[in-house]
């Protein structure tokens, strides 16, 4: 990044938005100030509801129903657009400040081809011929790296990846060589390798073209390498503003202290618990009198109650607070409980392993017609998998969307029936099992689901939720259901007072922490967690991180974690499985895998995964292309499309694991580590063939 | 957990619960029940509604009339202090009439409506839960149904049976579920992927317990929206039955029939034959719609809300 030059290009003074809903106001945004420089990337990050993208709303008046800038001042190089009159603003958007939103299945209109709809800005805002517009058209799609744009010209947005769907939106916001580019969320929606080609593109394009970007974000790792300064919003306010590198190694309010302390980073010691953020983020509806981070500070006392911090500091470093911090937190709190709870992870008596999938197949068929159905292709989900998870253990499991991790997990409980292969519990094939036998299996492998607000019934209350698993095993008299309920209740720690309540009463985190003790009521032997919190705040991830990390040692309950995040994967389970296409790359412990990983794919995840670390080196795109059809996996190595070691071997012959010390497996022809001595014989977890 | 610091955070000392305090808010039949009563419309279709439920069956108690024999000799007479609406070509009072009339009108209304549902509710609950091949073979039935024209059955088995009110109800109900059976059958096919549904497959629920207790509540309010245009529709139905001479056996009447009836009175000057009972007629199926509309609305607030 260059040395920003001091004009600045858009600046924001006193900007207070509110949304009129039916029955209250909700103050989004309240006085907010910033200025971004000519070739800067200013960040702007925040938990959801802390009112960034409304602020990013704002600058281009593109304010739901109900919202409205009720004071302050945009200006966009001397321009004040706030109270401009809405023709003179449609000149601006689109034109000299372009945005790029989160969902590009939903941002690109889906009845027209992808270079109509770049074409369409440079006609509104141009005025040139058809031809110009064509040709500018094809020249932005080149440089956002579409591969042949000409051919692709014609194409309509569902036939095309949701990586290059991501491209198209940015060949559209550049298409006038905007002078701010507002990117809200830009990757938030994609892959980490795919994340990682976008934000590099993203980079590379503000360096030749010279704009200024507002990149909006809930994710530090994403702009700790990617910006210059960086905004911490929390309710409506910004709280901080710093340099992006002052900012996360001297961070001075409370609130940045904690969310950059409750992200669990690729080496946390798994011994030690996640900092947390209590509570939630409070209603502005309207906001909380004095500093609005109160309730939640560690270091609050009554005068924050009372009065609220202004924004101040010295030059370049603002923060709201009364009593700031000085940097990072130092020590991690409180060591997870003692060692006497610890359940130690066996194999089972007769030397088997409590659950193990043998070269466990899935393949969903694509059909045609409406009433036969005939069977035209399939896709192969799951193609041979083969592991184990022992009495105690947690096994994790991470790849790509689309890699048939779901799947998997699904395969596992039984709430999908295998192709091929077996998945047996303690020796028994459960899911062989019928009627009543099959019934009473089912207690042993629960499942906790990824989003809080489809897993619940909406209909149900708290009570009958949890009592449902026992009615349903026939479990217990009524009144010994409800001693279960309220114990399990407590030790996800909810208070009583929920079991009364409907699901959408309860906040995301809440209903997970229900989701998990729905999944705990029926003491089950193993509990597949299917990305148990990727569809949580930041704040509220380390609390149920926290959670089920506890219960995980008090318990002793083996469980499978899936999740595209390795660093959660990682902080939760002793052994690692890296998953590609429907196979197993590479199984080993956290450390096999972070820090001597054999398989190039396992590598590139490693490299492209965002670090909330300015000071970490960016790597390239450590992986190029996106995941191949699963329809028609490419023959021998799934992976050797997109591998930077692929040979002709590779796409011959399809690598088998290999050991690369104890219990550390990979797949691969020609991997990163040399390979132990017993490289050549099938290894203990079993030959995938 | 009470009494002791939150896990991972020890600077602050709270004798709340780890997970947080659970917020009061309003329940979401509570908060749908509030938009639609802020909704004028819908309030003035509820008033109708209720209204005629009085009018219909209390009315009698307070304006009794003679509705079983005939007097020639009071046929046709103007409306008049004697007789609020005038009487018909029996010399009924036709004031009375319209009570009794709408009797009939809202019982088969009501009765059809819930027939259907019924039926509709458990056939697409079922097809979409089984899918497949199944799910192909019910629905294209649905489809054969849906193309022979409803009329036309009701006709033919009105000609063949005695028109009872519980006969016309039954055949009304039995080819009119279709509607609430598509839909319901399109609400289940988005939940049974839904995570709660596999969630509750998972502890080994049974498939009756998932249409049951999760299925069907879950498509409730689609349903309940669907009920009030079954009826508005029943009503219209039984009064084209009515009006085509294919209606209750004397001496029941329902407003169809009245207006049959009456076909002639237009020409004649007998106004206080058509107008009143058509109005109840209009007034009654606007005001199931106007309802049925407000319900959809505030459903969806519900859903927003969540």
């Amino acid at each position: 990044m260059s040395a920003p030059p001091a004009t600045s290009v858009l600046e924001v003074n006193g900007l207070s938005t509110h949304i009129n809903l039916t029955r209250s106001v909700v103050h989004a945004v309240g006085d907010v100030s910033f200025e971004i420089k000519a070739g800067e990337t200013l960040g702007l990050v925040g938990e959801s509801g802390c009112g960034k993208s409304m602020t990013g709303l704002s600058l281009l008046n593109l304010l739901p129903h109900g919202g409205h800038i009720v004071e302050g001042s945009i200006k966009l190089s001397g321009l004040e657009l706030v109270g401009l009159p809405e023709r003179k603003l449609r000149t601006i958007r689109g034109n000299e400040i372009a945005m790029i939103f989160q969902d590009s299945q939903s941002s690109l209109n889906p009845t027209m081809t992808i270079g109509r709809q770049v074409m369409e800005p440079v006609r509104l805002h141009r005025g040139v011929s058809k031809h110009e517009a064509l040709d500018r058209a094809l020249e932005v799609l080149e440089l956002v790296g579409l591969p042949h744009p000409r051919e692709r010209f014609d194409d309509f947005p569902h036939q095309l990846s949701g990586g290059l769907r991501q491209r198209v939106m940015i060949a559209i916001a550049l298409a006038c060589e905007p002078k701010v580019l507002v990117a809200d969320e830009p990757t938030t929606a994609l892959d980490v390798t795919i994340q990682a080609q976008i934000l590099a593109l993203l980079d590379d394009l503000e360096e030749r073209l010279g704009m200024s970007t507002l990149l909006i974000t809930h994710d530090m790792g994403v702009v700790a390498g990617r910006t210059d300064r960086i905004n911490v919003m929390y309710a409506g306010r910004i709280v901080e503003t710093a340099t992006t590198y002052r900012l996360f190694t001297g961070m001075r309010h409370p609130y940045t202290q904690a969310l950059l302390g409750s992200i669990p980073s690729l080496d946390q010691d798994r011994e030690k618990a996640l900092y947390t953020i209590p509570g939630l983020p409070p209603d502005l509806a309207p906001p909380p009198s004095g500093c609005r981070f109160a309730a939640r500070c560690a270091y609050a006392t009554d005068e924050c109650r009372e009065h609220e911090p202004p924004l101040d500091g010295a030059e370049g470093h603002l923060f709201a607070c009364w009593h700031p911090v000085d940097g990072p937190i130092e020590r991690l709190p409180t060591i997870v409980p003692p060692e006497s709870v610890k359940v130690p992870i066996a194999a089972t008596a007769n030397g088997r392993h409590l659950l193990e999938l043998d070269g466990v197949v899935r393949e969903f068929p694509v059909t045609a017609g409406i009433i036969l159905r005939r069977k035209v292709d399939s896709v192969k989900a799951v193609s041979g998998v083969t592991l184990h998870v022992d009495a105690g253990e947690t096994f994790g499991l991470v790849g790509e969307s689309g890699c048939g991790k779901t799947t998997l997990g699904k395969l596992i409980v039984g709430a999908e029936l295998p192709d091929g292969g077996t998945v047996e519990l303690e020796g028994k094939r459960v899911f062989a099992l019928k009627g009543r036998a099959l019934r009473r299996a089912r207690r042993d492998l629960q499942m906790m689901f990824q989003d809080p607000y489809a897993s619940l019934d909406p209909r149900m209350r708290v009570q009958a939720i949890l009592r449902e698993p026992l009615e349903i095993q026939k479990i217990g008299s009524r009144q010994e259901q409800d001693e279960r309920i309220t114990t399990v209740l407590r030790e996800v720690g909810l208070p009583q007072t929920a079991l009364e309540r409907y699901p959408h009463e309860f906040s995301g985190g809440q209903r997970q922490r229900v989701g998990l003790a729905r999944a705990l009521m029926l003491d089950p032997k193993v509990i597949v967690a299917d990305e148990p919190v990727s569809a949580l705040d930041v704040s509220i991830r380390s609390q149920i991180l926290n959670l089920m990390r506890r219960l995980q040692l008090e318990r002793g309950t083996a469980s499978v974690v899936i999740s595209h995040d390795l660093a959660v994967v990682k902080y939760l389970s002793d052994r690692i499985g890296v998953m590609y296409l429907g196979k197993l790359v590479e199984l080993g412990n956290g450390d096999d895998i972070y820090r001597r990983a054999a398989h190039p794919y396992t590598d590139a995840l490693i490299k492209t995964i965002p670090v909330p670390d300015p000071a970490v080196k960016r790597a390239d795109i450590a992986i190029s292309g996106e995941l191949p059809s699963p329809r028609n996996p490419p023959s021998g190595c799934r992976f050797r499309t997109r591998c930077p070691r692929a040979q002709d071997l590779c796409a011959e012959e399809e690598p088998l694991l290999r050991s690369f010390g104890p219990g550390h497996v990979a797949a691969c022809h020609f991997p990163l580590q040399a390979p132990g001595e017993a490289a050549a014989e099938a290894v203990a977890d079993g030959d995938p063939e | 957990m009470e009494g002791v610091p939150p896990f991972g955070s020890p600077n602050i000392p709270t004798t709340a619960p780890e997970g947080g305090e659970v917020a009061l808010i309003t329940s979401g039949w509570r908060l749908a029940a509030h938009e639609f009563f802020s909704n004028r419309l819908a309030v003035v279709g509820l008033g109708i509604i209720v209204f005629f439920i009085v009018f219909c069956f209390l009315g009698p108690i307070v304006y009794p009339t003679n509705q079983t024999l005939t007097q020639p000799l009071l046929s046709d007479m103007a409306p008049a202090a004697a007789h609020l609406l005038g009487t018909d070509d029996n010399g009924f009072d036709e004031f009375g009439r319209i009570m009794v009339g709408g009797q009939t009108a809202l019982e088969i209304g009501f009765f059809a409506a819930f027939m259907a549902t019924v039926i509709g509710t458990l056939y697409g609950a079922l097809a979409g839960l089984v899918g497949g091949i199944v799910d192909a073979v019910l629905m294209r039935f649905v489809d054969i149904l849906l193309s022979i024209p409803l009329l036309f059955i009701v006709l033919i088995l009105a000609t063949r049976y005695h028109a009872t009110l519980i006969s016309q109800s039954l055949i009304i109900g039995l080819f009119s579920w279709q509607a609430p059976s598509r839909l319901v059958r399109g609400e289940v096919l988005t939940l049974r992927v839904r995570d709660f549904v596999t969630a509750a497959r998972i502890m080994g629920g049974t498939r009756r317990r998932l249409i049951l207790r999760h299925l069907i509540p879950n498509a409730l309010s689609v349903v309940i929206v669907n009920i009030t245009f079954l009826i508005a529709d029943s009503i219209l139905l039984i009064a084209y039955l009515g009006f085509l001479g294919f209606g209750l056996a004397y001496p029941t009447a329902s407003w169809g029939d009245m207006l049959g009836n009456a076909q002639d009175a237009v020409s004649s000057g007998y106004w206080w034959l058509v107008y009143p009972v058509g109005a109840c007629l209009v007034l009654v199926v606007m005001a199931c719609n106007l309802v049925g509309d407000a319900l959809r609305d505030a459903f969806d607030v519900r859903l927003r809300k969540r």
